[in-house]
């Protein structure tokens, strides 16, 4: 466990202060997350979670404190951080004029890849058949699954993922949470924030950052 | 320089150093403009040319000058802020904007009191003026960007990548626009040089023109003062302070 | 599952979904370019129809209502990509920044910029341009609209997370805009008297590359700032 902490930690928030419309949302918030982990970021709305999440990707920047992922500040080492990191907003990233596969083709090569088989990813996220319907038609939950379709091909280490199961079915659900599982086993780390209950990944397993709902 | 602007960056210090140095500006300022004035409009020698109507000049070319240093503070305010994530100097930034934009209205208005006389008309598209005009375009612009901003620490940001981005873009305007006013004007129309002024003029000028300095960096100080405690109400320190001066 | 797209590839390939998604949404092409023939024929009703008067203005009225169609057609430029999330992925892409917002405004240009080239000697006949302008007209629009896009982008990129945009967005941008007007109208009016205007090509040549080079950075950084 020790030998786990001290050299797989993938990312590391320190001190983070976030200050939202002159509310503190968290205040000196301090934490390590190793790869194998996967970690559900818990509170009410409005507690910062989805605050949190940005920071950790490095698209808000926080009142103060820092974050370092394999001992380098994010904002220095952003290449590589990005090279490393797969967020996934509540917005989708998806076009609306453009093809669940062209959506999908896109977002891949935009994150470096330049060999993969579009429609056999899609298949594996129940949108086979939908490949040439623009994103604009298709229903919230295969519109959310397009944008996690990238999910299943992908080398980053780091997930970040914000409501990831917004809009998706039970068995979607299911077949998320064995790609979590799947993906902490490889050694990567999986950040999330869900009102959802998982039922595969049990509490055993799931790690939780809890954020409380400050007044002032 | 990295160490030593950091140990500015705390906010807390940032407040207490431009505390201290406040009384220092306010109290030159206020005498050197004291003395500039008074000596400019009262007993420096009248124009043999324009008579008693140029003196408005004492007060039109300091606020023209500092005009543009204002800006130039304003930018690399932004610029340390930008580079070294210092959210203290963008808000220093922000608080030059609006001391700018006013001492910039200034000389455009003084200018133009001083053209009727001189030229029979309140404005003519005289190089100078229309940079002036130009210039007082750029802080409005990062005077509004900074207002639309419900986040105030953003704001702040946005407006200082504005105003580094106005910054290189000032020499190209100013050029362009001096060779625009060449141009189309026949070039008759020419503010007296400062080099062709008897030391009994130059000298208020020039006191005129630090004292002006100091006033900005004065009410900058305020200014920024004031910025600090409210992006910071809710800091125990800032609390402190409000008990504090509350008890008194 | 390499990575293997070199930063080539990453420009045409957003580049080209830009192209994909503007032609299948075709009223962001036609609408500015209406706009700016719209404005150029007020002129003539506004001021009146003799042909020395309008010859005179005609290089100013072109250039000053390209500046504006160019302003208003860039209010789009990051909007879409702003509320759908997808600039929040090209911001955390391995890709830099810089690139792919160079991508973007060029794809913008190819859609607004060039077919206001294209229609701009259409409006000079109707404003009696002299016929020697015509050759520094094209040439000062080519290099200078893409200086528009470049310079505008940069404040589309600050407001693009605001809500009211169009007013502010001319604050911050139009002053930009002065030297571009300057050197673009002045060269047409040389042309126009049969004078070289070669150098006043040069300077707005020089704004391209000034601004090739370093708006990419600030619309970049404005977009960091945008979507914190």
């Amino acid at each position: 466990m020790v030998e786990k902490n001290s050299s797989k930690t993938l990312l590391s928030a320190n001190q983070l202060t976030c200050i939202r419309e002159e509310r503190i949302l968290f205040d000196e918030l301090s934490f390590e997350i190793t790869a194998g982990e996967i970690v559900q970021i818990e509170g009410p709305n409005g507690s910062g979670k989805t605050s949190l999440l940005r920071i950790l990707a490095g698209l808000s920047r926080p009142y103060a404190g820092d974050v370092h992922y394999q001992g380098m500040n994010i904002i220095r080492a952003r290449d590589e951080f990005n090279d490393d990191l797969l967020y996934l907003g509540h917005l989708a990233g998806v076009k609306s004029e453009l093809t669940a596969e062209e959506n999908l083709n896109f977002n891949l090569r935009i994150s470096g890849y330049d060999k993969f088989d579009t429609r056999d990813i899609l298949a594996k996220v129940n949108l086979a058949g939908f490949e040439e319907a623009l994103a604009g038609h298709l229903s919230a939950g295969q519109h959310r699954r397009t944008a996690l379709a990238r999910l299943w091909h992908t080398n980053c280490k780091i997930w970040l993922l914000d409501e990831p199961f917004t809009a998706i079915d039970k068995k979607g659900v299911e077949e998320l949470e064995h790609l979590f599982l799947a993906h902490a086993k490889r050694g990567g780390c999986v950040v999330l924030t869900t009102h959802q209950d998982m039922g595969i990944i049990g509490d055993d397993i799931l790690r939780k950052i809890c954020l409380e709902y400050r007044f002032v | 320089m990295w160490k030593w602007l950091h140990s500015y960056a705390d906010p807390e210090r940032a407040y207490n150093l431009s505390g201290k140095l406040l009384p220092w500006f306010a109290m030159l300022a206020t005498a050197l403009v004291g003395i500039g004035s008074v000596w400019g409009l009262a007993f420096a020698p009248t124009d043999y040319q324009q008579g008693d109507s140029y003196r408005i000049i004492f007060i039109h070319v300091p606020a023209a000058s500092m005009s543009m240093a204002a800006y130039m503070a304003m930018a690399s305010s932004a610029f340390i802020g930008l580079v070294w994530q210092i959210k203290s100097a963008d808000w220093a930034a922000a608080a030059i904007a609006p001391i700018g934009a006013v001492i910039t209205f200034i000389a455009l208005i003084t200018g133009a009191t001083w053209g009727k006389p001189m030229w029979g008309t309140w404005w003519v598209w005289d190089a100078r003026l229309t940079s002036e005009l130009v210039l007082l375009f750029l802080y409005l612009g990062v005077i509004a960007l900074y207002a639309s901003f419900e986040d105030k620490v953003l704001a702040a940001r946005a407006a200082g990548i504005l105003a580094i981005v106005g910054v290189i873009n000032i020499p190209i305007i100013k050029y362009s626009v001096e060779w625009w006013s060449s141009l189309h004007q026949p070039s008759t129309i020419r503010i007296t040089e400062k080099s062709t002024m008897s030391t009994d003029m130059l000298y208020p000028l020039l006191i005129n023109i630090a004292g002006f300095g100091l006033m900005i960096g004065a009410i900058t100080l305020i200014r920024f003062r004031s910025e600090i405690l409210a992006r910071n109400g809710m800091r125990p320190w800032v609390r402190e302070l409000a008990i504090a001066e509350g008890v008194k | 599952m390499k990575k293997g797209i070199s930063f080539r590839q990453a420009f045409f390939t957003l580049l080209k979904r830009d192209l994909q998604i503007a032609i299948r949404h075709k009223g962001d092409i036609f609408n500015p370019l209406l706009f700016f023939i719209l404005v150029v024929t007020l002129f003539p009703l506004g001021i009146g129809p003799e042909p020395q008067v309008l010859s005179r203005v005609a290089p100013g009225v072109i250039w000053v209502a390209a500046l504006l169609a160019s302003m208003l057609s860039l209010e789009r430029l990051f909007k879409a990509d702003y509320t759908d999330g997808s600039l929040e992925q090209m911001l955390l892409s391995p890709q830099p920044l810089p690139l792919m917002v160079l991508a973007k405004v060029l794809a913008h240009w190819i859609l607004t910029g060039v077919p206001l080239i294209l229609v701009a000697p259409l409006l000079a006949v109707l404003l009696h341009l002299e016929d020697n302008s015509y050759g520094a007209l094209i040439a000062t629009l080519a290099l200078g609209t893409p200086v528009l896009s470049l310079l505008g982008a940069i404040g589309v990129a600050l407001t693009v997370g605001l809500h009211k945009g169009g007013v502010l967005l001319s604050l911050l941008i139009l002053p930009l805009y002065i030297p571009v007007l300057i050197f673009a109208t002045t060269a047409i009016d040389a042309a126009g008297m049969n004078l070289p205007y070669s150098g006043h090509l040069a300077i707005i040549g020089a704004m391209l590359v000034g601004s090739l080079v370093l708006a990419p950075f600030a619309i970049g950084a404005s977009l960091r700032v945008s979507t914190n």
